[in-house]
């Protein structure tokens, strides 16, 4: 089939063959000798790898918990009373998903910095923070992180879950509500159950993009004062190892660490949620 | 007490209103104003056009004009790749969707894994293989890798394989069209609403791409806006007291670094705003159909 000829060349050297080279440099030295697991092991010993793999996980499960309270339990309250008015919320939601890389961030920095945050007041009398580094202290970055990124994505995910809740149909809800449901049991037992199946897509989806953390903490970085590393998240550690000390073949076992998170997640997602129709 | 949990509901839905809009709110306001009157003024207040023309000037007197080039390279980097993706991704869809070849089942399951992966997990992977093509620094290294775009393939196959009507491509091919014919008059004028997706996503996907750009350029002057930024943030003294004598020659301060993320994110939020009912349709579409 010709048509799908002038894609394939960018599917292999875009979309293969840096996961099998990464691979390949992953599993040898820079003299191309096969070592097996020695890099992954070398790059684990690194006194930066735990910290950043914890920052990540930190980060991820904040997010993530975030995400499957306030984005389903809005989708479900949006949904139960549809008017003129739920969908301007709707809306508002999901403008800042046109945000994304580093502008989002610098936003959410101003939000941060006590001297100019429109939430000044919340900063300094509930949170307690009167300068800027309080604020971003390395105590504090995956939960800001996880604002960050909820902040950007949180819209979107309501807008595709309320989506799948109109899929419900009408009669069944309507059948439960003459059984006598309130709205709280027709939610938690009708609805929730059977948008399962998205609820999944996007904690899986999630979790794997949640540890690919790159942007946010290199330009808190920046931002900081070197307070923060730059090796902050297992992304950022990858990077560092390749680009400045050249130990590329420990970088792609970092790398390879966190490709397989991905693409387990992508294969779980693919063949357990049915979401995606792969043949007619 | 139905009244008391539907407004508690109302109030949860403003709270949230809140924190998704006043920062973006505030965003508009401040290059409004000058460095001081961000602190002292109320957040909410306008400032004048006048800070608005200053904040400029400083932006863009930057180093030799260079935000106008991080512009310019951005809408390189995003159309080029973009025209790419289209050329390649829609003809894909199609082939997909109604080819029966060897190896098909096999593209379109791993079209749909690397999709669904996070872009992120590949940069570093890219990274290294254009480290070793010694294609590191060249702006091609970000513009190819841009335009692969799986999701844009599979929108395309969704499309041709549920709402294209076989009995059009068949009449086609009786009358004597050619496969590239039938394609080019009849299947490729009914997915113009496809095409606009795709260009959409795939625009937006490109624009804001940071970690890419920022591992395989090398020169700030090739730098894509997102980039750009982070750049322009390093030299903003009150985030970066270090640069504090630095930050007062090149007049860089809160409302030039507002303003500098506002003009990075108006096209992509102008495009947003307006066409948020087809987009979110072109989301769902993606998966809903499963």
């Amino acid at each position: 089939m010709p048509f799908i000829l002038p894609y394939l060349p960018f599917l292999i050297l875009f979309g293969i063959l840096p996961m099998v080279y990464a691979l390949t440099l992953a599993f040898t030295t820079s003299k191309g000798k096969f070592i097996a697991f020695r890099n992954f092991t070398q790059a684990g010993n690194d006194y930066r790898f735990g910290p950043a793999f914890e920052h990540v996980i930190v980060y991820t499960s904040v997010w993530l918990g975030a995400l499957i309270v306030f984005v389903v339990g809005l989708a479900l309250m949006l949904h139960s009373r549809a008017s003129k008015a739920t969908a301007t919320f709707r809306f508002l939601y999901y403008i800042p998903g046109a945000l994304a890389g580093a502008a989002s961030v610098l936003v959410w920095l101003f939000m941060l910095d006590p001297g100019v945050s429109p939430g000044t007041f919340l900063l300094k009398n509930v949170f307690g923070f009167k300068l800027f580094v309080q604020a971003i202290a390395p105590g504090h970055l995956p939960f800001i992180f996880a604002m960050i990124a909820f902040w950007t994505g949180a819209g979107g995910w309501i807008v595709v879950l309320y989506g799948a809740l109109n899929t419900i149909p009408q009669e069944l809800e309507e059948a439960a509500r003459i059984d006598g449901a309130g709205a709280l049991t027709i939610a938690l037992r009708l609805k929730l159950p059977m948008i399962r199946k998205w609820i999944a897509y996007m904690a899986i989806l999630s979790f794997a993009t949640g540890t690919q953390l790159f942007v946010e903490p290199q330009l808190v970085n920046q931002a900081s004062l070197g307070m923060v590393p730059d090796t902050w998240s297992a992304n950022q550690l990858a990077y560092q190892l390749a680009f400045r000390y050249g130990k590329f073949n420990e970088a792609a076992a970092v790398s390879v660490d966190l490709l397989l998170i991905g693409l387990i997640a992508a294969v779980l997602i693919v063949t357990r949620t049915g979401l995606f129709r792969r043949e007619d | 007490m139905r009244l008391t949990a539907r407004s508690l509901r109302f109030v949860i839905f403003i709270l949230f209103a809140v924190f998704f809009v006043v920062p973006m709110l505030w965003l508009f306001l401040a290059p409004t104003k000058s460095d001081g009157a961000l602190v002292t003024s109320n957040p909410f207040a306008f400032g004048s056009f006048h800070h608005l023309v200053q904040a400029w000037d400083h932006l863009d007197s930057y180093s030799s004009h260079i935000y106008r080039k991080w512009i310019e390279n951005s809408l390189l980097y995003a159309v080029s790749a973009t025209a790419i993706v289209l050329a390649t991704a829609i003809p894909a869809g199609y082939g997909l969707a109604l080819g029966t070849f060897r190896g098909r089942k096999v593209i379109l399951t791993l079209t749909l894994i690397v999709m669904i992966m996070p872009a992120a997990a590949l940069v570093l992977p890219i990274f290294l293989e254009l480290n070793a093509l010694k294609l590191i620094g060249n702006v091609l290294s970000v513009i190819l890798p841009f335009a692969f775009y799986p999701f844009g393939v599979y929108i395309a196959y969704i499309y041709y394989s549920t709402s294209m009507p076989r009995d059009v491509l068949d009449a086609a091919r009786i009358d004597g069209c050619g496969e590239w014919t039938t394609f080019r008059h009849i299947a490729l004028p009914l997915a113009k609403p496809v095409i606009a997706l795709v260009l959409f996503f795939s625009f937006v996907a490109d624009w804001n791409n940071f970690f890419l750009p920022f591992a395989v350029l090398a020169k700030s002057t090739q730098y894509p806006i997102q980039v750009g930024l982070s750049d322009l943030l390093s030299s903003t003294p009150s985030f970066n007291p270090a640069v504090g004598g630095a930050g007062q020659q090149v007049n860089i301060f809160r409302p030039e670094l507002a303003l500098a993320t506002l003009l990075a994110i108006l096209p992509v939020l102008a495009v947003f705003m307006v066409s948020q009912r087809a987009l979110v349709r072109g989301l769902l579409g993606g998966g809903v159909k499963g």
